[in-house]
Protein backbone atom coordinates (compact mmCIF):
# COMPACT_ATOMS: atom_id res chain seq x y z
CA UNK A 1 0.00 0.00 0.00
CA UNK A 2 1.22 3.46 -0.74
CA UNK A 3 2.70 5.95 1.92
CA UNK A 4 -0.47 8.20 3.63
CA UNK A 5 -0.73 11.33 2.33
CA UNK A 6 0.78 14.14 4.85
CA UNK A 7 -2.16 16.20 4.12
CA UNK A 8 -4.61 17.20 6.87
CA UNK A 9 -7.27 15.03 4.75
CA UNK A 10 -8.41 12.50 6.63
CA UNK A 11 -10.98 11.34 4.35
CA UNK A 12 -8.06 10.58 1.84
CA UNK A 13 -7.31 7.48 1.66
CA UNK A 14 -4.04 5.80 -0.70
CA UNK A 15 -4.40 4.69 -4.28
CA UNK A 16 -3.00 1.57 -5.30
CA UNK A 17 -2.05 -0.48 -8.52
CA UNK A 18 -1.05 -3.75 -9.25
CA UNK A 19 0.59 -6.06 -11.90
CA UNK A 20 0.29 -10.00 -11.94
CA UNK A 21 4.47 -11.06 -11.92
CA UNK A 22 2.97 -14.75 -13.00
CA UNK A 23 1.16 -13.91 -16.64
CA UNK A 24 2.86 -12.64 -19.83
CA UNK A 25 0.07 -10.67 -21.02
CA UNK A 26 1.45 -11.70 -24.69
CA UNK A 27 0.72 -15.16 -24.64
CA UNK A 28 -2.79 -14.40 -23.82
CA UNK A 29 -5.61 -14.36 -26.64
CA UNK A 30 -8.17 -12.11 -25.08
CA UNK A 31 -7.59 -9.59 -22.93
CA UNK A 32 -10.38 -7.61 -21.28
CA UNK A 33 -10.69 -5.05 -18.85
CA UNK A 34 -13.42 -3.15 -16.71
CA UNK A 35 -13.71 0.17 -15.19
CA UNK A 36 -15.66 1.01 -12.25
CA UNK A 37 -16.42 4.73 -12.10
CA UNK A 38 -17.65 5.12 -8.75
CA UNK A 39 -19.18 8.43 -6.91
CA UNK A 40 -15.81 7.91 -4.78
CA UNK A 41 -13.65 6.33 -6.56
CA UNK A 42 -12.37 4.52 -10.30
CA UNK A 43 -11.23 0.56 -10.38
CA UNK A 44 -9.68 -0.48 -13.65
CA UNK A 45 -9.17 -4.04 -13.95
CA UNK A 46 -7.55 -5.94 -17.05
CA UNK A 47 -8.03 -9.56 -17.45
CA UNK A 48 -5.90 -11.78 -19.58
CA UNK A 49 -8.04 -15.16 -20.68
CA UNK A 50 -10.07 -14.37 -17.73
CA UNK A 51 -7.20 -14.37 -15.35
CA UNK A 52 -6.54 -11.61 -13.08
CA UNK A 53 -3.66 -9.64 -14.59
CA UNK A 54 -3.90 -5.72 -13.62
CA UNK A 55 -5.71 -3.34 -11.71
CA UNK A 56 -5.47 0.31 -10.56
CA UNK A 57 -7.81 2.05 -7.60
CA UNK A 58 -8.48 5.81 -7.59
CA UNK A 59 -10.34 8.60 -6.51
CA UNK A 60 -12.82 9.78 -8.43
CA UNK A 61 -12.42 12.83 -9.91
CA UNK A 62 -14.68 16.06 -10.78
CA UNK A 63 -15.72 14.24 -13.94
CA UNK A 64 -16.39 10.47 -15.30
CA UNK A 65 -14.22 10.42 -18.36
CA UNK A 66 -11.15 11.74 -17.25
CA UNK A 67 -11.45 9.61 -13.55
CA UNK A 68 -11.83 6.28 -16.19
CA UNK A 69 -8.44 7.43 -17.82
CA UNK A 70 -6.80 8.02 -14.69
CA UNK A 71 -8.26 4.98 -13.37
CA UNK A 72 -7.17 3.09 -17.01
CA UNK A 73 -3.62 4.22 -17.33
CA UNK A 74 -2.88 3.47 -13.65
CA UNK A 75 -3.42 0.20 -14.30
CA UNK A 76 -1.09 -0.03 -17.40
CA UNK A 77 1.72 1.59 -15.25
CA UNK A 78 3.28 -1.35 -14.36
CA UNK A 79 3.33 -3.12 -17.74
CA UNK A 80 4.14 -2.35 -20.87
CA UNK A 81 0.61 -3.46 -21.91
CA UNK A 82 -1.23 -0.74 -24.13
CA UNK A 83 -4.96 0.44 -24.00
CA UNK A 84 -4.79 -0.27 -27.91
CA UNK A 85 -3.74 -4.05 -26.69
CA UNK A 86 -6.75 -4.59 -25.13
CA UNK A 87 -9.93 -6.31 -26.93
CA UNK A 88 -12.83 -5.32 -24.93
CA UNK A 89 -13.36 -2.32 -21.89
CA UNK A 90 -17.08 -2.40 -20.27
CA UNK A 91 -17.64 0.38 -18.36
CA UNK A 92 -19.63 0.23 -14.85
CA UNK A 93 -20.48 2.29 -11.79
CA UNK A 94 -22.23 5.33 -11.54
CA UNK A 95 -20.52 6.93 -14.03
CA UNK A 96 -20.55 3.97 -16.48
CA UNK A 97 -22.24 5.64 -19.24
CA UNK A 98 -19.21 8.01 -19.18
CA UNK A 99 -16.18 5.31 -19.75
CA UNK A 100 -14.32 6.95 -22.99
CA UNK A 101 -12.37 3.61 -23.74
CA UNK A 102 -15.43 1.37 -23.35
CA UNK A 103 -17.50 -0.41 -25.82
CA UNK A 104 -20.53 -0.80 -23.70
CA UNK A 105 -21.80 -0.37 -19.91
CA UNK A 106 -23.53 -2.85 -17.81
CA UNK A 107 -24.62 -2.13 -14.44
CA UNK A 108 -22.67 -2.06 -11.45
CA UNK A 109 -25.22 -4.44 -9.81
CA UNK A 110 -24.32 -7.50 -11.91
CA UNK A 111 -20.75 -6.37 -12.41
CA UNK A 112 -20.45 -7.16 -8.35
CA UNK A 113 -22.64 -10.12 -8.65
CA UNK A 114 -20.37 -11.52 -11.15
CA UNK A 115 -16.87 -9.91 -9.80
CA UNK A 116 -17.62 -11.45 -6.04
CA UNK A 117 -18.36 -15.07 -7.71
CA UNK A 118 -15.04 -14.64 -9.33
CA UNK A 119 -13.06 -13.22 -6.21
CA UNK A 120 -14.35 -15.18 -3.62
CA UNK A 121 -15.51 -18.44 -5.20
CA UNK A 122 -18.92 -19.68 -6.82
CA UNK A 123 -20.41 -20.58 -2.87
CA UNK A 124 -20.95 -16.96 -2.29
CA UNK A 125 -24.29 -16.44 -2.21
CA UNK A 126 -25.25 -12.92 -0.69
CA UNK A 127 -22.71 -9.66 -1.33
CA UNK A 128 -22.41 -6.74 0.87
CA UNK A 129 -21.71 -3.69 -1.62
CA UNK A 130 -20.52 -0.93 0.53
CA UNK A 131 -19.84 1.82 -1.88
CA UNK A 132 -18.82 5.38 -1.56
CA UNK A 133 -22.75 7.02 -1.86
CA UNK A 134 -24.86 3.68 -1.78
CA UNK A 135 -24.73 0.31 -0.81
CA UNK A 136 -26.20 -2.72 -1.81
CA UNK A 137 -27.51 -6.24 -0.72
CA UNK A 138 -27.13 -8.92 -3.59
CA UNK A 139 -27.91 -12.79 -3.51
CA UNK A 140 -26.47 -14.57 -5.97
CA UNK A 141 -26.34 -18.13 -7.65
CA UNK A 142 -23.18 -20.42 -8.23
CA UNK A 143 -22.94 -18.58 -11.68
CA UNK A 144 -22.79 -15.03 -9.78
CA UNK A 145 -25.90 -14.35 -11.62
CA UNK A 146 -28.20 -11.67 -9.62
CA UNK A 147 -31.11 -13.44 -8.18
CA UNK A 148 -32.84 -10.78 -6.04
CA UNK A 149 -31.07 -7.31 -4.65
CA UNK A 150 -31.74 -4.08 -1.95
CA UNK A 151 -30.27 -0.57 -2.21
CA UNK A 152 -29.98 2.11 -0.52
CA UNK A 153 -28.88 5.41 -2.40
CA UNK A 154 -30.75 7.83 -0.66
CA UNK A 155 -28.94 8.47 2.31
CA UNK A 156 -25.51 8.36 3.45
CA UNK A 157 -25.90 6.26 6.27
CA UNK A 158 -24.31 3.57 6.19
CA UNK A 159 -21.58 4.59 3.19
CA UNK A 160 -18.27 5.32 2.94
CA UNK A 161 -19.01 9.07 2.80
CA UNK A 162 -20.84 8.56 5.63
CA UNK A 163 -17.58 7.45 7.01
CA UNK A 164 -15.38 10.31 5.20
CA UNK A 165 -17.59 12.72 6.78
CA UNK A 166 -17.00 10.69 10.46
CA UNK A 167 -12.75 10.50 9.78
CA UNK A 168 -12.67 14.15 8.96
CA UNK A 169 -14.79 15.78 12.08
CA UNK A 170 -12.76 13.47 14.33
CA UNK A 171 -9.32 13.70 12.58
CA UNK A 172 -8.22 10.53 12.38
CA UNK A 173 -7.48 9.07 8.83
CA UNK A 174 -9.77 6.84 7.69
CA UNK A 175 -8.08 3.75 7.53
CA UNK A 176 -7.29 3.85 11.23
CA UNK A 177 -10.89 3.94 12.32
CA UNK A 178 -11.19 0.46 11.96
CA UNK A 179 -8.33 -1.33 13.72
CA UNK A 180 -8.81 2.19 16.44
CA UNK A 181 -12.14 1.24 17.03
CA UNK A 182 -11.36 -2.15 18.30
CA UNK A 183 -9.19 -1.14 20.56
CA UNK A 184 -11.90 -0.35 23.36
CA UNK A 185 -12.02 -2.36 26.87
CA UNK A 186 -15.51 -2.71 26.76
CA UNK A 187 -18.10 -1.81 23.46
CA UNK A 188 -19.89 1.45 23.78
CA UNK A 189 -23.49 2.22 23.24
CA UNK A 190 -23.87 2.77 19.76
CA UNK A 191 -24.61 6.92 17.99
CA UNK A 192 -27.89 6.91 18.15
CA UNK A 193 -28.52 8.92 15.67
CA UNK A 194 -28.93 7.46 11.71
CA UNK A 195 -28.65 10.33 9.69
CA UNK A 196 -25.28 11.06 9.34
CA UNK A 197 -25.67 14.86 9.93
CA UNK A 198 -27.73 14.31 13.15
CA UNK A 199 -24.40 11.90 13.87
CA UNK A 200 -21.85 14.48 13.94
CA UNK A 201 -23.88 16.78 16.57
CA UNK A 202 -23.94 13.74 18.46
CA UNK A 203 -20.18 12.78 18.24
CA UNK A 204 -19.34 16.56 19.06
CA UNK A 205 -21.12 16.42 21.83
CA UNK A 206 -19.41 12.96 22.71
CA UNK A 207 -15.83 14.63 22.16
CA UNK A 208 -17.19 17.95 24.66
CA UNK A 209 -17.86 15.46 27.27
CA UNK A 210 -14.22 14.01 26.48
CA UNK A 211 -15.26 10.38 25.48
CA UNK A 212 -11.91 8.81 24.42
CA UNK A 213 -12.01 8.94 20.47
CA UNK A 214 -11.66 4.98 20.25
CA UNK A 215 -14.99 4.80 22.13
CA UNK A 216 -16.61 7.26 19.69
CA UNK A 217 -15.05 5.71 16.70
CA UNK A 218 -16.77 1.90 18.26
CA UNK A 219 -19.81 3.65 18.84
CA UNK A 220 -19.67 4.99 15.43
CA UNK A 221 -18.83 1.74 13.92
CA UNK A 222 -21.35 -0.37 15.50
CA UNK A 223 -23.71 2.01 14.17
CA UNK A 224 -22.97 1.73 10.63
CA UNK A 225 -22.76 -2.57 11.12
CA UNK A 226 -26.52 -2.00 12.65
CA UNK A 227 -27.47 -0.02 9.71
CA UNK A 228 -26.19 -2.32 7.05
CA UNK A 229 -27.66 -5.18 8.90
CA UNK A 230 -31.26 -3.90 8.61
CA UNK A 231 -30.74 -3.73 4.88
CA UNK A 232 -29.10 -7.39 4.76
CA UNK A 233 -31.83 -8.77 7.29
CA UNK A 234 -34.77 -7.06 4.69
CA UNK A 235 -32.92 -9.34 1.70
CA UNK A 236 -32.26 -12.41 3.49
CA UNK A 237 -28.40 -13.33 4.40
CA UNK A 238 -27.40 -16.84 2.84
CA UNK A 239 -23.62 -18.01 3.22
CA UNK A 240 -21.05 -17.93 1.67
CA UNK A 241 -21.50 -13.89 2.76
CA UNK A 242 -19.10 -11.59 1.80
CA UNK A 243 -18.32 -7.83 2.12
CA UNK A 244 -17.45 -5.48 -1.21
CA UNK A 245 -16.31 -2.15 -1.53
CA UNK A 246 -14.34 0.19 0.63
CA UNK A 247 -15.82 -0.56 3.78
CA UNK A 248 -15.33 -4.09 3.62
CA UNK A 249 -11.62 -2.89 4.64
CA UNK A 250 -12.98 -1.73 7.72
CA UNK A 251 -12.48 -4.25 10.15
CA UNK A 252 -14.15 -2.42 13.05
CA UNK A 253 -17.69 -1.82 10.93
CA UNK A 254 -16.67 -5.64 9.49
CA UNK A 255 -15.76 -7.90 12.63
CA UNK A 256 -19.18 -6.21 14.16
CA UNK A 257 -21.53 -6.77 11.30
CA UNK A 258 -19.89 -10.61 11.43
CA UNK A 259 -21.09 -10.58 15.24
CA UNK A 260 -24.26 -8.92 15.20
CA UNK A 261 -25.30 -11.40 12.18
CA UNK A 262 -23.58 -14.69 13.79
CA UNK A 263 -21.87 -15.31 10.06
CA UNK A 264 -17.66 -15.05 9.01
CA UNK A 265 -17.75 -13.44 6.06
CA UNK A 266 -15.64 -15.70 3.57
CA UNK A 267 -12.22 -15.07 2.28
CA UNK A 268 -10.81 -14.14 -1.31
CA UNK A 269 -9.48 -17.07 -3.25
CA UNK A 270 -6.18 -14.99 -3.15
CA UNK A 271 -5.91 -15.15 0.55
CA UNK A 272 -3.95 -17.82 0.81
CA UNK A 273 0.07 -18.34 1.60
CA UNK A 274 0.74 -19.15 -2.40
CA UNK A 275 -0.85 -16.14 -3.19
CA UNK A 276 0.26 -13.57 -0.55
CA UNK A 277 4.02 -14.43 -0.79
CA UNK A 278 4.12 -13.41 -4.41
CA UNK A 279 2.20 -9.95 -3.19
CA UNK A 280 -1.45 -10.67 -4.78
CA UNK A 281 -3.63 -8.29 -3.91
CA UNK A 282 -7.56 -8.43 -2.26
CA UNK A 283 -8.47 -5.33 -2.62
CA UNK A 284 -12.39 -5.62 -1.75
CA UNK A 285 -12.78 -2.54 -4.22
CA UNK A 286 -12.23 -4.42 -6.77
CA UNK A 287 -15.30 -6.52 -7.89
CA UNK A 288 -17.22 -4.13 -10.11
CA UNK A 289 -14.29 -3.84 -12.39
CA UNK A 290 -13.65 -7.46 -12.01
CA UNK A 291 -17.08 -8.42 -13.00
CA UNK A 292 -16.99 -6.13 -16.36
CA UNK A 293 -13.78 -7.56 -17.37
CA UNK A 294 -15.04 -10.98 -16.92
CA UNK A 295 -18.27 -10.59 -19.04
CA UNK A 296 -16.52 -8.76 -21.94
CA UNK A 297 -13.80 -12.29 -21.94
CA UNK A 298 -17.57 -13.89 -22.03
CA UNK A 299 -19.42 -11.84 -24.54
CA UNK A 300 -16.43 -12.07 -26.95
CA UNK A 301 -16.13 -15.90 -26.28
CA UNK A 302 -19.95 -16.42 -26.99
CA UNK A 303 -19.41 -13.99 -30.49
CA UNK A 304 -21.60 -11.66 -28.94
CA UNK A 305 -18.96 -8.58 -28.92
CA UNK A 306 -16.45 -7.80 -31.65
CA UNK A 307 -12.75 -7.47 -30.57
CA UNK A 308 -11.97 -3.76 -30.77
CA UNK A 309 -8.38 -4.55 -30.17
CA UNK A 310 -5.97 -1.90 -32.39
CA UNK A 311 -2.55 -3.65 -32.07
CA UNK B 1 -50.81 34.01 38.09
CA UNK B 2 -47.89 34.57 36.24
CA UNK B 3 -46.22 31.60 34.26
CA UNK B 4 -43.49 30.18 31.94
CA UNK B 5 -43.29 28.52 29.00
CA UNK B 6 -40.15 27.04 28.01
CA UNK B 7 -39.12 25.19 24.67
CA UNK B 8 -35.50 23.69 24.81
CA UNK B 9 -35.54 22.23 21.05
CA UNK B 10 -32.55 20.78 19.10
CA UNK B 11 -30.69 24.13 18.13
CA UNK B 12 -32.46 26.80 20.15
CA UNK B 13 -34.24 27.55 23.58
CA UNK B 14 -37.41 29.62 23.67
CA UNK B 15 -39.03 31.09 26.64
CA UNK B 16 -42.14 32.99 27.01
CA UNK B 17 -43.42 34.56 30.35
CA UNK B 18 -47.24 35.24 30.60
CA UNK B 19 -49.54 37.04 33.60
CA UNK B 20 -53.29 36.65 32.47
CA UNK B 21 -53.05 36.43 29.00
CA UNK B 22 -50.52 39.34 28.66
CA UNK B 23 -47.06 38.11 27.47
CA UNK B 24 -44.75 40.01 30.27
CA UNK B 25 -41.31 38.41 28.01
CA UNK B 26 -40.31 36.01 25.47
CA UNK B 27 -36.71 35.35 24.41
CA UNK B 28 -34.78 33.07 22.47
CA UNK B 29 -30.70 31.79 22.89
CA UNK B 30 -29.31 29.10 20.99
CA UNK B 31 -28.65 25.80 23.34
CA UNK B 32 -25.37 24.88 22.74
CA UNK B 33 -23.99 21.95 24.20
CA UNK B 34 -24.43 22.61 27.85
CA UNK B 35 -28.65 22.70 27.05
CA UNK B 36 -29.45 23.50 31.38
CA UNK B 37 -27.15 26.15 31.76
CA UNK B 38 -28.23 27.71 28.55
CA UNK B 39 -32.10 27.16 29.91
CA UNK B 40 -31.53 28.87 33.49
CA UNK B 41 -29.22 31.79 31.79
CA UNK B 42 -32.11 32.56 29.04
CA UNK B 43 -34.81 32.25 32.13
CA UNK B 44 -32.93 34.62 34.33
CA UNK B 45 -32.26 37.68 31.85
CA UNK B 46 -35.82 37.34 30.69
CA UNK B 47 -37.25 37.46 34.60
CA UNK B 48 -34.57 40.43 35.24
CA UNK B 49 -35.68 42.72 32.25
CA UNK B 50 -39.65 42.17 33.14
CA UNK B 51 -38.69 43.07 36.46
CA UNK B 52 -39.32 39.63 38.13
CA UNK B 53 -37.59 36.68 40.07
CA UNK B 54 -38.02 33.49 40.19
CA UNK B 55 -40.57 33.55 42.53
CA UNK B 56 -43.07 35.54 41.14
CA UNK B 57 -43.53 32.68 38.47
CA UNK B 58 -46.19 30.11 39.74
CA UNK B 59 -45.93 27.04 37.19
CA UNK B 60 -43.29 26.71 34.47
CA UNK B 61 -44.14 23.64 31.74
CA UNK B 62 -41.44 22.92 29.30
CA UNK B 63 -41.56 21.29 26.00
CA UNK B 64 -39.23 20.15 23.03
CA UNK B 65 -36.59 17.44 22.49
CA UNK B 66 -34.55 18.29 25.84
CA UNK B 67 -37.41 19.62 27.89
CA UNK B 68 -36.02 17.43 30.57
CA UNK B 69 -33.23 19.75 31.08
CA UNK B 70 -35.32 22.62 32.48
CA UNK B 71 -34.97 21.32 35.88
CA UNK B 72 -37.01 23.80 37.48
CA UNK B 73 -39.93 23.22 35.23
CA UNK B 74 -43.39 22.45 37.25
CA UNK B 75 -45.08 20.35 34.52
CA UNK B 76 -43.78 18.54 31.34
CA UNK B 77 -45.69 18.23 27.93
CA UNK B 78 -44.75 16.77 24.33
CA UNK B 79 -43.55 19.41 21.55
CA UNK B 80 -47.61 17.90 19.72
CA UNK B 81 -49.31 18.97 23.06
CA UNK B 82 -47.65 22.53 22.98
CA UNK B 83 -48.27 23.26 19.72
CA UNK B 84 -51.55 22.52 19.42
CA UNK B 85 -52.84 24.39 22.85
CA UNK B 86 -50.66 27.57 21.48
CA UNK B 87 -52.05 27.35 17.51
CA UNK B 88 -55.90 26.97 18.94
CA UNK B 89 -55.46 29.93 21.52
CA UNK B 90 -54.12 32.17 18.25
CA UNK B 91 -56.72 30.40 15.70
CA UNK B 92 -59.21 28.63 16.60
CA UNK B 93 -59.98 27.68 13.02
CA UNK B 94 -56.68 25.45 12.95
CA UNK B 95 -57.17 22.26 12.51
CA UNK B 96 -53.40 21.46 11.09
CA UNK B 97 -50.21 22.23 12.59
CA UNK B 98 -47.04 21.70 10.73
CA UNK B 99 -44.01 22.54 13.00
CA UNK B 100 -40.38 22.75 11.07
CA UNK B 101 -37.34 23.03 13.75
CA UNK B 102 -33.68 22.36 13.28
CA UNK B 103 -34.10 18.98 13.57
CA UNK B 104 -37.24 17.32 13.47
CA UNK B 105 -40.59 17.80 11.18
CA UNK B 106 -43.88 17.22 12.53
CA UNK B 107 -47.60 17.62 11.67
CA UNK B 108 -50.31 17.31 13.82
CA UNK B 109 -54.15 16.88 13.56
CA UNK B 110 -56.32 18.99 16.23
CA UNK B 111 -59.41 18.84 17.55
CA UNK B 112 -61.18 22.18 17.34
CA UNK B 113 -60.73 22.40 21.23
CA UNK B 114 -57.06 21.91 20.89
CA UNK B 115 -56.35 18.35 21.39
CA UNK B 116 -54.56 16.46 19.31
CA UNK B 117 -56.01 13.90 17.46
CA UNK B 118 -53.18 12.30 15.44
CA UNK B 119 -49.29 13.41 14.13
CA UNK B 120 -46.59 11.92 12.16
CA UNK B 121 -42.70 12.93 12.54
CA UNK B 122 -39.42 12.77 10.95
CA UNK B 123 -36.83 13.17 13.45
CA UNK B 124 -34.43 10.41 11.74
CA UNK B 125 -33.19 12.29 8.87
CA UNK B 126 -32.34 15.47 8.43
CA UNK B 127 -34.25 15.89 5.05
CA UNK B 128 -37.44 17.81 5.09
CA UNK B 129 -35.75 20.21 8.07
CA UNK B 130 -33.82 23.47 8.90
CA UNK B 131 -30.46 21.46 9.34
CA UNK B 132 -31.16 20.78 5.81
CA UNK B 133 -31.27 23.99 4.51
CA UNK B 134 -28.41 25.25 6.95
CA UNK B 135 -26.44 22.84 5.47
CA UNK B 136 -27.32 23.88 1.82
CA UNK B 137 -26.84 27.29 2.46
CA UNK B 138 -23.26 26.60 3.63
CA UNK B 139 -22.58 24.99 0.44
CA UNK B 140 -24.19 27.77 -1.50
CA UNK B 141 -22.33 30.65 0.85
CA UNK B 142 -25.27 32.64 1.41
CA UNK B 143 -26.87 32.82 5.17
CA UNK B 144 -30.01 31.19 5.71
CA UNK B 145 -31.93 34.35 6.13
CA UNK B 146 -30.96 35.57 2.44
CA UNK B 147 -31.34 31.91 0.84
CA UNK B 148 -35.24 32.03 2.07
CA UNK B 149 -35.63 35.74 0.10
CA UNK B 150 -33.91 34.90 -2.93
CA UNK B 151 -35.48 31.63 -3.81
CA UNK B 152 -38.39 33.94 -4.66
CA UNK B 153 -36.27 35.17 -7.13
CA UNK B 154 -35.52 31.63 -9.06
CA UNK B 155 -36.75 31.84 -12.79
CA UNK B 156 -36.07 28.61 -13.62
CA UNK B 157 -37.74 25.47 -12.31
CA UNK B 158 -34.64 23.11 -11.21
CA UNK B 159 -34.83 19.77 -9.27
CA UNK B 160 -32.86 18.09 -6.85
CA UNK B 161 -31.89 14.51 -6.89
CA UNK B 162 -30.82 14.25 -3.25
CA UNK B 163 -32.50 13.83 -0.43
CA UNK B 164 -29.43 13.36 2.29
CA UNK B 165 -28.39 16.19 3.08
CA UNK B 166 -24.81 14.86 2.82
CA UNK B 167 -25.45 14.60 -0.66
CA UNK B 168 -27.44 17.53 -0.97
CA UNK B 169 -24.40 19.44 -0.38
CA UNK B 170 -22.55 17.70 -3.17
CA UNK B 171 -25.04 18.59 -5.02
CA UNK B 172 -25.80 21.96 -4.58
CA UNK B 173 -21.69 22.38 -5.40
CA UNK B 174 -22.13 21.09 -8.75
CA UNK B 175 -25.21 23.08 -9.37
CA UNK B 176 -22.82 25.68 -8.78
CA UNK B 177 -20.20 24.69 -11.19
CA UNK B 178 -22.37 23.86 -13.59
CA UNK B 179 -23.72 28.07 -13.35
CA UNK B 180 -27.15 27.71 -11.92
CA UNK B 181 -27.82 31.14 -10.60
CA UNK B 182 -28.08 31.41 -6.76
CA UNK B 183 -31.72 31.99 -6.58
CA UNK B 184 -32.65 28.94 -8.51
CA UNK B 185 -30.48 26.80 -6.99
CA UNK B 186 -32.14 28.52 -3.55
CA UNK B 187 -35.55 27.93 -5.02
CA UNK B 188 -34.64 24.07 -5.80
CA UNK B 189 -33.56 23.40 -2.19
CA UNK B 190 -36.66 25.02 -0.80
CA UNK B 191 -38.86 22.80 -2.77
CA UNK B 192 -37.45 19.76 -1.87
CA UNK B 193 -37.51 20.46 1.80
CA UNK B 194 -41.26 21.20 1.21
CA UNK B 195 -41.85 18.05 -0.86
CA UNK B 196 -40.42 16.17 2.65
CA UNK B 197 -42.10 17.83 4.95
CA UNK B 198 -45.38 17.60 2.93
CA UNK B 199 -45.04 14.19 2.77
CA UNK B 200 -44.91 13.77 6.51
CA UNK B 201 -48.45 16.32 6.04
CA UNK B 202 -50.05 13.73 3.86
CA UNK B 203 -49.47 11.23 6.41
CA UNK B 204 -52.46 12.75 8.99
CA UNK B 205 -54.24 14.14 6.23
CA UNK B 206 -54.26 17.85 5.45
CA UNK B 207 -57.36 19.68 6.97
CA UNK B 208 -58.17 23.51 6.60
CA UNK B 209 -56.90 25.77 8.48
CA UNK B 210 -53.31 24.74 7.96
CA UNK B 211 -50.70 26.74 10.19
CA UNK B 212 -47.22 25.99 10.04
CA UNK B 213 -45.20 26.94 12.92
CA UNK B 214 -41.51 26.53 14.12
CA UNK B 215 -38.44 28.09 13.19
CA UNK B 216 -38.42 27.32 9.51
CA UNK B 217 -41.64 28.88 8.85
CA UNK B 218 -39.62 32.15 8.84
CA UNK B 219 -38.10 31.53 5.38
CA UNK B 220 -40.24 32.95 3.02
CA UNK B 221 -39.21 31.07 0.52
CA UNK B 222 -39.91 27.80 2.07
CA UNK B 223 -43.40 28.92 3.02
CA UNK B 224 -44.11 29.56 -1.02
CA UNK B 225 -42.69 26.08 -1.64
CA UNK B 226 -44.97 24.75 0.96
CA UNK B 227 -47.97 26.27 -0.47
CA UNK B 228 -47.34 24.64 -3.82
CA UNK B 229 -46.46 21.76 -2.51
CA UNK B 230 -49.92 21.06 -0.92
CA UNK B 231 -51.65 23.21 -2.89
CA UNK B 232 -53.42 25.06 -0.26
CA UNK B 233 -52.62 28.15 1.91
CA UNK B 234 -50.64 28.18 4.75
CA UNK B 235 -50.82 31.11 7.88
CA UNK B 236 -47.73 31.91 9.50
CA UNK B 237 -48.28 33.28 13.13
CA UNK B 238 -46.20 36.05 14.10
CA UNK B 239 -43.91 34.29 15.92
CA UNK B 240 -43.95 31.20 14.53
CA UNK B 241 -40.94 29.29 16.41
CA UNK B 242 -41.77 30.66 19.94
CA UNK B 243 -45.52 28.56 19.29
CA UNK B 244 -43.74 25.88 21.68
CA UNK B 245 -43.46 28.17 24.44
CA UNK B 246 -46.59 29.88 23.96
CA UNK B 247 -48.21 27.08 24.03
CA UNK B 248 -46.51 25.45 27.20
CA UNK B 249 -47.13 28.98 28.76
CA UNK B 250 -51.40 28.13 27.93
CA UNK B 251 -50.78 24.41 29.51
CA UNK B 252 -49.22 26.43 32.43
CA UNK B 253 -52.35 28.62 33.21
CA UNK B 254 -54.52 25.21 32.42
CA UNK B 255 -52.49 24.08 35.41
CA UNK B 256 -51.13 21.15 32.94
CA UNK B 257 -48.39 19.06 34.87
CA UNK B 258 -48.42 16.41 32.27
CA UNK B 259 -50.45 15.48 29.11
CA UNK B 260 -49.85 12.61 26.49
CA UNK B 261 -51.12 11.97 23.22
Amino acid sequence: MAEAPKTQEFWRWPETNWVNPDIDWKKGKLITSGVDVGSVSTQAVIMVDAEFYAFGNTRTGSDSPNSAIKGMDYALEKSDLKLENIDYCIGTGYGRVNVPMAQQSITEISCHARGANYMYGPEVRTVMDMGGQDCKAINIDDRGKVLNFMMNDKCAAGTGRGMEVFADLIHVPVWEIGPRSLQVPKEPPMISSTCVVFAKSEVVGLLEQGVPESEIMAAYCSAMAHRIMELLNRLGVKEKFVITGGIAKNEGVVKRLEKELGIKTAEQIWYKKEYTDRGYPFDTQLAGAMGAAIFGNTLLKMGKAKSARKA
Amino acid sequence: MIVAGIDVGGKNVHIVIKKDGQILGKGASPTGIKKAEAVEQLYDDILKKAGLTRKDVERVVATGSAAKRVTFATGFIPDAVADARGVIKLFPKARTVIDVGAEEGRSIKISPEGKVLDFAINEKCAAGTGTFVEAMSRALEVSVEEMSKIALDSTKSISMNAQCAVFGESEVVSLIHQKVSKPDIARAVMNATAGRVGSVARIVGLEKDVVMVGGMAKNLGFIDSLKKNLEMDVVVPEDPDYMGALGSAEAAIAGVTTEGV
